[in-house]
């Protein structure tokens, strides 16, 4: 099927089968790596994304589903002036141990500071449950999201 | 994993919808946010030959308060239940629950009535809708029919809804008294081992997870109406359950959290 959607501001039309997952889309046809595959069940987040602006698991959307929608990934995060300030964040607060899980903590931090502007660490740490770190490396990222909502 | 081949349709109303469930009859199934289709989907659990993505039938979205009723669309995604300042007031309850509901991202997508139409009773929102005494509303070939949340679900995964007919809305009373979900579970973002829900201050008890639908819990109910105690109520929240044994608790374990949960509910809601 045809599906047209803007990744990361430019405009991509291919033909996908309606099985694709936007994961597989978005990693092996148009060789977006950044968003990592993790678990495979939906529960670790490594592969997390903004469809129009809000967070989303693209290992749980087909790539029909975006078909006429605004994504962004990891690589689309920072211009011509540097970093997002949340990578800036995730950078100063060294909020990353082995860095698999970052992409997607970092996609869903931004959306998190977005849809709920008031968190408190209790907060953050509810907000990325769907978000899991194997390092364990959880108190440097809340305190990089906390920095960023300041 | 990768699911295994489909089709797909994309439609932009109820009609075009039905139309397409006719044609490929129950080999079709129809794609809400797919928030719990795609992951069966991936594991081979389910594999449709074909997905009607009702996604476009903007209809399908919103949320309106009438009088006593609060009428949902049934594409309407937690995310927009968890925010609708029209809908904690009218009903708090409902608009918590969607809260607690998976994880933000999951929230984003998920939808109210392909939460309702999945029928897990490890779910959050079947029970919520049970315990409110709400009403689904479905179309189909034959035109359109109200279904009793309490008529709804009818086994492990399995609601009244026929091959031929889909989930358009949700209806809930306007209910304001007392309230209390009670999710117990041991990892962040997981169903809950088991939970309980009150609503309108005990006219409705639910259980998530204690059988292999959604279930109210008519013991509790019966004993409250009655004049019985927070304490002495949730001692019949068990009665009549027949909940799983799995590797997060056996059978036992869970009529007991049944107990706990409801009588931490019913104090929550502000009962004595």
């Amino acid at each position: 099927m045809e599906i047209s959607l803007t990744v990361n501001g430019d405009t991509q039309s291919a033909d996908v089968e309606p099985r694709t997952l936007l994961v597989h889309f978005l990693r092996d046809q148009l060789g977006l790596t950044g968003t990592n595959i993790g678990c495979d069940t939906s529960s670790c987040g490594a592969c997390t994304i903004l469809v129009d602006g809000q967070s989303a698991k693209s290992c749980n959307l087909l790539a029909v589903q975006a078909d006429g929608a605004e994504i962004t990934t990891i690589e689309g995060l920072a211009g011509a002036d540097g970093l997002h300030p949340m990578q800036q964040a995730f950078h100063e607060s060294h909020a990353l141990q082995c860095g698999y899980c970052t992409p997607g903590m970092v996609m869903a931090s931004i959306s998190l500071v977005e849809e709920y502007p008031n968190l408190d660490a209790d907060g953050v740490r509810e907000g990325l449950e769907g978000n899991l770190c194997r390092c364990t490396g959880y108190q440097n990222i809340v305190k990089a999201v906390l920095s960023v909502k300041k | 994993m990768i699911p295994a081949p489909v089709g797909y349709i994309r439609v932009d109303s109820t009609e075009a919808a039905l139309a397409a469930l006719g044609e490929h009859g129950d080999e079709a199934k129809i794609l809400a946010g797919g928030q719990s289709l795609i992951p069966l989907m991936r594991f081979r659990l389910a594999a449709p030959s074909m997905l009607v993505d009702i996604a476009g039938i903007t209809e399908l979205s919103g949320i309106s308060v009438v009088g006593d009723t609060v009428s949902i669309g049934a594409m309407t995604t937690h995310s927009a239940l968890e925010h609708s300042g029209e809908l904690a007031e009218a009903c708090p309850l409902l608009a918590h629950v969607a809260s607690v509901v998976g994880d933000p991202a999951i929230r984003h997508r998920g939808t109210l009535g392909g939460s309702l139409a999945h029928a897990d009773p490890a779910s959050d929102l079947p029970a919520a809708v049970l315990a409110l005494g709400g009403t689904l509303v479905a179309s189909g070939s034959n035109g359109s029919r109200e279904i009793a949340a309490t008529e709804f679900f009818t086994g492990f995964l399995e609601s009244a809804l026929g091959a031929d007919e889909m989930l358009t809305g949700i209806k809930v009373p306007v209910s304001t008294g007392g309230w209390s979900y009670q999710k117990f579970n041991r990892r962040a973002q997981d169903w809950a081992i088991v939970g309980a829900m009150v609503a309108e201050g005990g006219a409705g008890v639910a259980l998530v997870n204690m059988g292999a639908t959604p279930l109210r819990a008519s013991a509790v109910e019966s004993a409250l109406a009655g004049g019985a105690s927070s304490v002495e109520a949730a001692a019949s929240a068990a009665e009549g359950t027949e909940p799983s044994s799995d590797n997060n608790g056996d059978a036992a374990y869970r009529k007991h959290l049944a107990q706990v949960l409801t009588g931490r509910a019913l104090r929550d809601a502000g009962m004595e």
